[in-house]
């Protein structure tokens, strides 16, 4: 579904539903270099069991208008800009690695309208190496093979994707490439230098998921599990068998996690 | 790259799609000969109806065996995943099913498999989907046949029978810029020795009863997507990019994005055509992947020796091979297939003064002791057919000709025997054509 914010297009993925004021909501916020479709399972899940789905499309992803944001702060408020296009007040935010991070600012900054966070691969500080974020910036290919092997657990480099007949690294290359150039290092910009987590955690009030692959080579479980212990009463899952694209290479395990966590 | 490295061809070829059966330890890839999975309960079973979570309903739309092959094909070429099918028949129709209505068009080579053409000239037009068929040899042929409602530009890596290589990279910018996929039949030359997407094409299938199986001993298809053309750019494809009612309302682009074809391919495609492949199926054309590395080089090592032979042969009057420098597309060759064209190819044997080709054409079939004649190609043995006293055996010469087939045209598939004893076997067998054709 197109909304309008800031006089751009934005996309959110509803699972072919309209916006009913009346239920409650679960906005969903991709990882850098992502769109909505990677929560398509989890996603579709919500939207089928009486929630109000967005799965949405930060600007210059997916079929949002760009150009990119720069910063988590600014991503934040454009999620929230974005709730009041859909005349919505309040929500529920689950985001991913980076996503993580503007739903941990979202609820900090907008306490009364968040009504729980859910953090899938999150890690603060969420720091990018120098080689990383320069071949980024150059649009490297190289830097959309890192955020693709990095991104997902070792295994997966050799397969085995819950989705049957899928190619996990194949997916992620395939996203990666529709991307417009500087969006990537754009976002991974905006996670190295983003300063606000642990002031942001102090603030939290609405209850908090925290869910870590313990194969994480992106964001490793050591450093989501130290952020964790910063968050006032965060409920922290663990994931075995996943590496930090949780949503596909622990589709179930995920969206259990999450169910448990709406449920109470 | 400074960072970390992909896995290799050959590890993945050994490896992809599977990791050790969690229940048992299985090394090997289980055959889970099974029709159905059991649900959890009532919640799990619909989640799974409704593409809430992952996993396997009944066999005929996924099956765990079958999803190996599948992801290990779309990691040997590079796509976002794979479809399996009953056969490379089943593949080329689901590719064209899931993408095209009654009343589209597709552009394709005319240098062919004989049941691709069958099925894009005769059949498919039953069902309102007519096929414009150009010579592949420029890019240009195909740009010129594109109507309005062409759907799909669609050749093989390399033709049958000539063996024209595709220009790939040109071919596909065609396409694009009509803003249309190309999709290729990649049966004779495998992931090994051409990698389509990287060279720009869209979708790609096998035939996996040839060289990926490589045994002979299963029909089989796989199909594969990219996953980087752009249907909602296009504009061209409802069929992925509006809403379907046949599932839900779903609008398959917008639901996952790069998984679009795949995701109506597999929920409407085999879901209502049923063409899929059976887990065995799957299990044994995974046993020869895991040695197409190995395979492919030998392939190539026996054909140039075999071709080396023919060439200086006084018995044979042309050979049809692009790594001979008069082949039309001897340089394309060496630029899109560095590592070989392949282990099919023609030839012509010599007919005599009287035109005894056909004589001499069956003759030389009948005095082969190591060479199998029958109708197939890509098998670790060497096979071999003479197309008129076969599959066009009711052709005049004149017919036989426009078809790019002579009276003596043999087409052989080389296999992995010793190469000494295969070329022994085609000089006896040459030897006795020559007989043949100087027959009153």
């Amino acid at each position: 579904m197109n909304f309008t914010v800031d006089g751009r297009t934005a996309f959110a993925y509803t699972a072919a539903h309209a916006i009913d004021p009346a239920k409650p909501t679960v906005v969903f916020v991709h990882g850098a270099g992502l769109d909505h479709s990677v929560f398509g399972l989890q996603s579709r899940y919500f939207g089928y069991h009486g929630r109000n789905v967005l799965a949405l499309d930060l600007p210059a992803h997916g079929r949002s208008e760009g150009p990119p944001l720069a910063t988590v702060p600014e991503m934040a408020d454009w999620v929230m800009r974005l709730l009041d296009a859909a005349k919505l007040e309040k929500a529920a935010i689950v985001g991913h690695s980076m996503g993580s991070l503007i739903a941990l600012e979202c609820a900090a900054r907008h306490p009364r309208r968040v009504e729980r966070v859910a953090l899938l691969g999150v890690a603060y500080p969420m720091t990018v190496s120098e080689p990383f974020l320069q071949a980024a910036k150059a649009n490297l290919q190289d830097a959309y093979d890192m955020d693709t092997i990095w991104g997902h657990s070792a295994q997966a480099a050799l397969g085995a994707n819950p989705n049957p007949g899928m190619w996990m690294y194949g997916e992620s290359l395939a996203r990666l490439g529709r991307l417009g150039p500087g969006v990537l290092y754009n976002d991974l910009k905006a996670c190295h230098t983003y300063a606000g987590g642990e002031a942001a955690a102090a603030k939290l009030q609405c209850p908090v998921m925290i869910v870590l692959g313990r194969r994480d080579q992106m964001t490793p479980a050591k450093t989501g599990t130290a952020f964790a212990r910063t968050v006032p009463n965060a409920r922290l899952v663990q994931l075995e068998a996943s590496g930090h694209s949780l949503m596909t290479e622990a589709p179930d395990a995920t969206l259990d996690a999450l169910i448990e966590f709406f449920r109470n | 790259m400074a960072g970390p490295k992909y896995p290799g061809f050959d590890t993945l070829a050994l490896h992809a799609g599977q990791s050790p059966d969690p229940a048992t330890g299985s090394r090997a890839v289980p055959v889970y000969q099974t029709t159905s999975y059991v649900f959890r309960d009532s919640e799990h079973a619909a989640s799974l109806f409704n593409m809430e979570r992952a996993g396997h309903v009944y066999s005929r739309i996924s099956n765990p065996t079958v999803a190996v092959l599948e992801e290990r094909m779309a990691a040997l070429e590079g796509g976002v995943g794979a479809i399996a099918t009953a056969s490379g028949q089943a593949a080329l129709h689901l590719a064209v099913a899931t993408l095209m209505d009654a009343g589209s068009h597709i552009v394709a080579s005319n240098s062919l498999y004989g049941g691709s053409h069958n099925l894009l000239g005769f059949t498919m037009k039953r069902f309102g989907i007519e096929t414009t068929f150009v010579a592949p040899g420029t890019a240009e042929n195909f740009r010129k046949a594109i109507r309005p409602n062409t759907r799909l530009l669609f050749a093989e890596t390399l033709g049958n029978p000539g063996l024209e290589v595709l220009d790939v990279p040109a071919v596909a910018q065609v396409a694009h810029e009509a803003g249309l996929p190309l999709l290729v039949d990649a049966t004779f030359t495998t992931p090994y020795l051409m990698k389509p997407f990287e060279l720009g094409a869209d979708l790609l299938y096998h035939s996996a009863t040839k060289f990926l199986g490589g045994h002979g001993v299963a029909i089989g298809g796989v199909l594969v997507d990219s996953g980087r053309f752009d249907w909602e750019k296009s504009g061209k494809f409802p069929q992925l990019t509006a809403p379907y009612s046949g599932f839900h309302n779903m609008d398959f682009e917008e639901e996952s994005g790069t998984r679009a074809f795949l995701l109506r391919a597999r929920r409407e495609g085999l879901r209502d055509f049923g063409a899929c492949m059976a887990p065995m199926t799957a299990f044994q054309i995974l046993q020869g992947i895991e040695t197409l590395h190995l395979r492919m080089p030998r392939h190539v090592e026996n054909t140039r020796k075999v071709v080396q032979f023919l060439a200086g042969n006084p018995a044979v009057a042309k050979v049809v091979y692009p790594e001979l420098p008069a082949h039309p597309n001897h340089e394309l060759a060496k630029r899109l297939l560095p590592r070989g064209c392949g282990a099919v190819f023609t030839f012509d044997i010599q007919g005599g003064a009287d035109g005894n080709a056909r004589r001499a054409g069956a003759r030389f079939i009948e005095a082969l002791r190591v060479f199998s004649h029958l109708a197939n190609v890509g098998d670790a043995k060497s096979l071999v057919i003479h197309p008129a006293s076969t599959t066009h055996y009711r052709m005049t010469d004149e017919d036989l000709r426009k078809a790019g087939i002579g009276p003596g045209t043999v087409r052989l598939s080389i296999g992995l025997e010793d190469a000494g004893d295969l070329v022994e076997d085609l000089g006896r067998a040459l030897a006795a054509s020559q007989k043949a054709a100087s027959q009153k």
